[in-house]
């Protein structure tokens, strides 16, 4: 087997003010593979993703992305290869254009010219969004920043794509444009979120956390479908959805 | 306050633009290796907020209202040299794209209110928490203190400009009667903003405070709104206006009078023609400039002053005015 | 002018005007401006001249006169103190109808209002013309420190999102029935714009950190600054040194 695209190894954290997030998270993630991070609010998911680029430096345990560990002197390489989608599109398009925003990433890797343009294109149009390259990022509605802020990442050529709640707030088309946009990529997808549909059409593998640590690791359906499991952790499924009834027709084979 | 295109001319103009640019230059230079890279976006971000804020309505009797500038509460919450980088960049841009103050008036513009305001404030407030105990408290009067004089020196800055190079034959008296007189009153609504948006941080974040941080405060604050206080800031700053309509302001002719003096000796060809060309007021100020022994002629001044006391109300109404129908669009178009 | 529309300011066009480098508009304008502020108020004739300068360049841009004029209106408060000119100047005065007026006051007012009407009538040509982005890189090219652009790209960026927050905090207050008139009633406002300040401090250190998930090492990559040939230079200042010429007649003169 290849080496893991991800490997985190019982990585520790606590807040500046002394509160204990992370307590010994561990997993690892193969390339291909399209994983979900499920969890209650308040379990250190956001705060775990900031340690896959180096955002955060964990107290201890230790994070290795396709073989290079992430430390000071690695960052840089480490950023290009994690692709971090945050939650919020306004602090992730914070450029005065999309063309800026998308190009920023790659630019800082030193490219220029006539290969910037080309990726600048081709990231926006794995996305659908190539005919907003001009317009300012604040006059897009927000399912279109969500994808926009996909392809500011995509530009730099990821190894693994990270995605914080990429479903939240979005009407039910937006949603459907944004899994369609996910399922064409070939990349492989850790993916945090509450949307429990979602995470079982887009990923056939799925974690649990909750106290700072992985609690479960496993199919999504085997996971959603143990009830025990879910309320333990407060999570619950939709009202009328079954997930042994879902067919998820579209996913990639795991 | 910002000066539209025409009211300085061009000479002063261009001279502040040069005393601007020096000035931020210095600034500039003083941070480049204390600004970290984290700022920029962190300054740029207090930038929005204070075009923000400078448009929001905040009462102050019977439904009108009046308006902040800022130039205190950016020196107290970033530290002046970040302060007056993010009030210059607030002024380019309301010029630039917002029509608010002339382009060519940019330069007097940064000096009064990214310069002047900002640092003044920053002066006297260091100067008092120094005087005062290390409180939560002492922190917002310093604040509120600190915001009416550097409002009050930003005017002093215009009609200084004004007396250089101003184009509108009003007496050098008069403007500064209703410029400065105006803004002491304008600076009571200010110091009370500044205090209260400043109380509203320090009770949750005090760490993003400069003003604290360097004087070791570092735990939230709460600090009450106290009436005495706040009602001897509000008589006291009416008291100065008053003192600086009455007393002052009729001595204010006699300081262009120095600088025209200064100027002609030192041979400034471009101030004989201004006067003669652009009109300026040292031309044709009025015999009530002078100070006179009379009674009857100290009245009449008094009368004078009080009605230019009324138009400058008027000006600030209508300005006020502007901001809430720019408000009001925002509302309309979301 | 709400805050919410710098993009409104901008009119999509492919005049010359349009396709003109932003920095090179920018030497422009400040040419005309110059001028405008230069010539002594009573000299009437030459602000004709200006006027029809500035005419002439939003015509190239395809911009129409009702535009233009519909812009005006929107900067015409800042100048209504220029009315209270007349009444309190000094010097000789001169009686209409009921009122006396200052000579020097009127020409001061004059003076006001049209030197502030064409240099924003300048202007509108210019921020009609050249997106905002472009307008920042421009001035970057006439050497306005990196600092100051950046910053200015920042607030650009951020002005909508941190005016809409505010916008929804005083829709929340109003809907608790808080309606201020008193100066003493306005703390709540004053708490939520302390609040917006922590706020907008917590959304500048998430930028930075999506900033730096992209890579960022301390400058932002110069994107395409387009360079400007003597064609477009000859073209963007053709107009701007007629009036400045008129000017410096109108000075000499």
């Amino acid at each position: 087997m290849s080496a893991p695209a991800l490997e985190v190894r019982g990585l520790e954290y606590a807040y500046p003010d002394g509160t204990q997030v992370l307590r010994g998270a561990d997993f690892h993630i193969h390339p291909g593979e399209r994983v979900a991070l499920l969890g209650p609010n308040g379990a250190g998911k956001t705060t775990l993703v900031l340690h896959l680029n180096g955002i955060l430096t964990p107290d201890g345990g230790d994070v290795t992305v396709a073989g290079l560990a992430v430390q000071p002197r690695t960052v840089k390489e480490i950023r290009r290869r994690v692709g971090i989608v945050f939650q919020d599109p306004d602090d992730q398009l914070f450029m005065t254009t999309v063309r800026q925003d998308v190009a920023f990433g790659p630019a800082n890797y030193g490219v220029t010219g006539e290969e910037l343009d080309r990726r600048v294109m081709d990231a926006l149009t794995a996305v659908g969004m190539a005919g907003v390259v001009d317009r300012p990022p604040h006059h897009l509605s927000l399912g279109e920043r969500r994808r926009v802020a996909v392809a500011t990442v995509l530009a730099m050529n990821p190894e693994i794509l990270v995605l914080d709640e990429p479903s939240s707030n979005m009407d039910p088309a937006s949603r459907r444009e944004l899994a369609d946009v996910l399922t064409g990529l070939e990349i492989t997808l850790l993916m945090i979120t509450h949307d429990l549909p979602y995470a079982l059409e887009l990923c056939p593998r799925a974690m649990i956390m909750n106290h700072g640590r992985i609690v479960a690791d496993g199919p999504t359906a085997a996971l959603l479908g143990n009830r025990e499991l879910m309320s333990a952790n407060r999570l619950e499924l939709p009202l009328g959805f079954d997930p042994s009834l879902a067919r998820p027709e579209r996913l990639p084979a795991p | 306050m910002h000066i539209p295109d025409g009211f300085i001319n061009l000479a002063t103009s261009a001279g502040a633009g040069v005393t601007a640019a020096g000035g931020l230059g210095a600034v500039l230079h003083r941070v480049r290796t204390t600004l970290s890279e984290r700022q920029i976006p962190l300054a740029g971000l207090a930038a929005a907020f204070i075009f923000v804020v400078q448009m929001l309505n905040f009462p102050v009797a019977a439904g009108t209202s009046g308006h902040l500038l800022g130039g205190a509460l950016v020196a107290i919450l970033l530290g002046p040299w970040v302060g007056a980088i993010v009030i210059s960049v607030v002024l380019l841009l309301q010029a630039l794209l917002f029509a608010d103050g002339g382009v060519s008036a940019l330069g007097l513009n940064v000096v009064n209110m990214a310069l002047i305001g900002v640092f003044v404030a920053w002066l006297v407030f260091r100067l008092l928490t120094a005087l005062l105990p290390k409180t939560g408290a002492a922190l917002v009067g310093a604040a509120a203190v600190a915001s009416w004089v550097s409002v009050v020196a930003a005017s002093g800055g215009f009609v200084l400009e004004y007396a250089w190079g101003g184009t509108g034959n009003a007496p050098v008296s008069t403007v500064f009667a209703a410029m400065v007189g105006v803004h002491a009153l304008i600076g009571i609504g200010e110091g009370l903003i500044t205090a209260s948006v400043l109380a509203a941080v320090l009770a949750v974040r005090p760490d993003l405070v400069y003003g604290a941080r360097l004087l070791g405060v570092r735990r939230a604050v709460a600090v009450r709104a106290d009436r005495r206080a706040t009602a001897t800031f509000v008589l006291a700053g009416i008291a100065a206006a008053l003192l600086l309509v009455v007393v002052v302001a009729p001595h204010a002719s006699s300081a262009p009078d120095g600088l025209e003096r200064v100027a002609s000796d030192h041979g400034f060809a471009w101030t004989g023609q201004t006067s003669a060309a652009a009109g300026s007021p040292l031309a044709h100020y009025s015999v009530g400039g002078v100070p006179d022994a009379g009674v009857g002629t100290i009245l009449a001044g008094a009368i004078g002053l009080v009605l230019t006391f009324a138009v400058g109300a008027l000006v600030l109404h209508i300005s006020a005015r502007r901001g809430a129908s720019r408000s009001t669009d925002d509302a309309v178009h979301r | 002018m709400s805050a919410g529309h710098t993009h409104a300011l901008y009119v999509h066009g492919d005049s010359r005007v349009h396709a003109l480098p932003a920095h090179v508009k920018l030497v422009a304008l400040l040419i005309v401006i110059v001028a405008v502020v230069a010539t002594p108020r009573e000299r009437v004739g030459v602000f004709a001249a200006h006027a029809a300068v500035i005419i002439a360049a939003a015509a190239c841009a395809h911009l129409s006169p009702r535009f233009i004029g519909g812009r005006l209106l929107i900067g015409a408060p800042f100048l209504a103190f220029a009315l209270l000119l007349p009444f309190v100047g000094g010097g000789d005065r001169i009686v209409v109808g009921a009122l006396s007026l200052s000579v020097g006051g009127l020409w001061g007012a004059w003076s006001v209002l049209v030197k502030g009407t064409l240099a924003l009538a300048a202007s509108v040509v210019v921020t009609a013309t050249t997106p905002v982005p472009a307008l920042l890189t421009g001035l970057g090219r006439l050497r306005v420190p990196v600092v100051i652009t950046e910053i200015a790209g920042f607030m650009v960026r951020y002005l909508e999102v941190i005016a809409g927050e505010m916008h929804r905090a005083k829709v929340a207050m109003a809907a608790r029935g808080y309606q201020p008139r008193w100066a003493w009633q306005g703390t709540a406002l004053a708490t939520s714009a302390g609040a917006l300040f922590i706020r907008s401090h917590e959304r500048g250190e998430r930028v930075y950190d999506a900033m730096l998930s992209r890579g960022y090492q301390g400058r932002l990559p110069q994107l395409g600054a387009t360079a400007a040939t003597r064609a477009d230079w000859a073209r963007a200042l053709a107009l701007p040194l007629c009036a400045a010429a008129a000017a410096a007649l109108a000075v000499i003169g």
